[in-house]
């Protein structure tokens, strides 16, 4: 486990994503469990990927949203769940980013190498399990972000669309700056 | 002119589809094991995986060709004989060796496979590849990144063979195939295991400052400021202080990547057969996209018209990109 510090530039200053309402844990961790049994049914093979990392926890951090998410690929027993930004939990590798940047990993329209490069993705502590856990995700069929979406029906697809719009716009004006 | 063809990387399953969905004319990949230079964990293909792919891309008529680039062992060589048995066994349209016993095996025991020599080993004069086609049968060069266009120019017109040339991705101008750097840090090699800079040997340190270090193994092979762009952990990119400059040095090569996309026309009127992009360690986004890219830039050139190409930079290693030796051998 690392304690890296995690201010960073992949959080850009930002004060903090508007989108996201500041919905309780009680009512959020129960979709995101729904949410990770559903991908791992539909997707048994991506587990083979991340071989003994799959025993593994995994934060993941969203910079810019108060929470944080954990997560166990494990397909005998799955955990995914959204944490307390203070005190976060025992991990074996954490991946920071924006949201949106996230996101847009999650939807295959980003690369999470070039994420690295422009060190708006930043990765502590297993390596590693973090490239394995990164190549089982990028293996799956559907983009994770539109598979999630289907699951709630037409308001997930058109809040998918509306995170696309936001984070196309986010880069276009990356590349401008 | 010949139409060269788009050989584009895949490193999982998913890749694959999304780089035939983009255009490739082949895509190129390997085994979950040393006989492939890209052996990293949680990537590659297992047979089953292959066989499903091999019919994916065929259905679409775009080849599959598979990397066995390199070098068995002593003692170890049952690995590459049934990596080449199965390659033989599911139909692929290619094997990219760089080991003449792999290459001999190949040939005595499937003569109707096609080889491809890989750049991984290093053949660049017209004896050595020479030698290469009469002795082992092989049907295309893939070109070390050290020679110029008109070196490329002049070699088509002396071998008996097509060329491949890469145009995209990772850019590295060691003598290919024989670099011992990442074993000399991490006791795997990068020519017999597969495997340069593992990722179990890689840590990325963050200070307050958001300074971050980059440790391969026992080293600390650069440092990067808070406003700097990374690059890979591999040794050969690394910056370090040596007495003949002041400050961190990138010794050996640069974080950067080799983008040809300017120079296609000219390539294509030296007689390359093949285009290849780098890349089956990157996500499919980046597959997806680069393979895009020039699809568009060659048909569009072989139309008669301006190259269009996208803007890759955002893909490239430390968000640099150059020409290399394409270009000129005053290039570092």
């Amino acid at each position: 486990m690392t304690t890296a510090p995690h201010s960073s530039r992949a959080a850009g200053g930002s004060g903090g994503f508007p989108f996201l309402p500041p919905l309780p844990l009680f009512l959020l961790n129960p979709i995101l469990k729904r949410v990770v049994h559903k991908i791992a049914a539909d997707n048994p093979d991506m587990f083979d990927r991340l071989g003994q990392h799959r025993h593994a926890y995994f934060l993941i951090d969203p910079v810019d949203v108060p929470l944080m998410l954990y997560l166990r690929p494990d397909p005998e027993a799955l955990d995914f769940r959204a944490i307390n930004r203070r005190n976060p939990p025992p991990h074996i590798a954490r991946i920071s980013g924006k949201f949106l940047d996230l996101l847009t990993l999650m939807d295959t329209e980003q690369d999470g190498d070039a994420l690295f490069f422009s060190r708006d993705l930043i990765v502590t502590g297993d390596t590693e399990a973090v490239v394995c856990l990164r190549n089982a995700l990028d293996d799956v069929e559907d983009p994770i972000a539109e598979s999630v979406a289907d699951m709630f029906g037409a308001p997930g697809r058109m809040a998918l669309n509306t995170l696309r719009r936001m984070a196309e716009n986010a880069q276009k004006r990356k590349e401008a700056k | 002119m010949i139409k060269p063809e788009l050989i584009c990387p895949a490193g999982t399953p998913a890749a694959l589809r999304s780089a035939v969905d983009a255009g490739a004319d082949a895509v190129y990949c390997g085994f979950q094991n040393a006989t492939n230079a890209r052996n990293f964990t949680g990537l590659n293909f297992t047979v089953p995986e292959l066989e499903k792919s091999v019919a994916y891309a065929h259905e679409r008529g775009t080849k599959v060709l598979i990397t066995l680039n390199t070098f068995p062992p002593a003692g170890k060589f049952d690995l590459w004989k049934e990596a080449v048995d199965n390659c033989a066994r599911l139909g692929v349209d290619a094997i990219i060796v760089a080991d003449i016993a792999v290459a001999h095996y190949a040939k005595t025991h499937h003569p109707d496979l096609r080889i491809h020599l890989s750049v991984q080993a290093a053949a660049s004069s017209p004896e050595a590849i020479t030698y290469y086609v009469k002795e082992f049968g092989v049907k295309r060069i893939v070109l070390p990144r050290i020679m110029t266009v008109s070196e490329i120019r002049g070699l088509v017109e002396e071998i008996p063979c097509e060329v491949e040339t890469f145009i995209f991705g990772n850019h590295g101008l060691m003598v290919e195939g024989r670099c011992s750097l990442t074993n000399y840090a991490t006791g795997l090699s990068t020519n017999m295991d597969g495997a340069c800079s593992p990722a179990a040997c890689v840590k990325y340190e963050r200070d307050e400052q958001d300074n971050m270090s980059t440790k391969l193994c026992d080293y600390t092979i650069d440092r990067f400021g808070p406003d700097e762009t990374a690059g890979y952990p591999t040794i050969c990119k690394g910056r370090y202080k040596c007495d003949a400059r002041d400050g961190g040095y990138y010794a050996f090569e640069e974080p950067i990547s080799l983008n040809a996309s300017d120079m296609l026309p000219e390539l294509i009127n030296a007689g390359v057969h093949a285009f290849k992009i780098e890349g089956r360690q990157r996500s499919r986004a980046y597959v997806k996209k680069v393979v895009a890219a020039f699809r568009e830039a060659v048909d569009s050139i072989m139309a008669g018209d301006e190259p269009k190409l996208a803007d890759l930079v955002a893909l490239t290693e430390g968000q640099k990109q150059t020409e290399g030796a394409l270009k000129t051998k005053k290039w570092r």
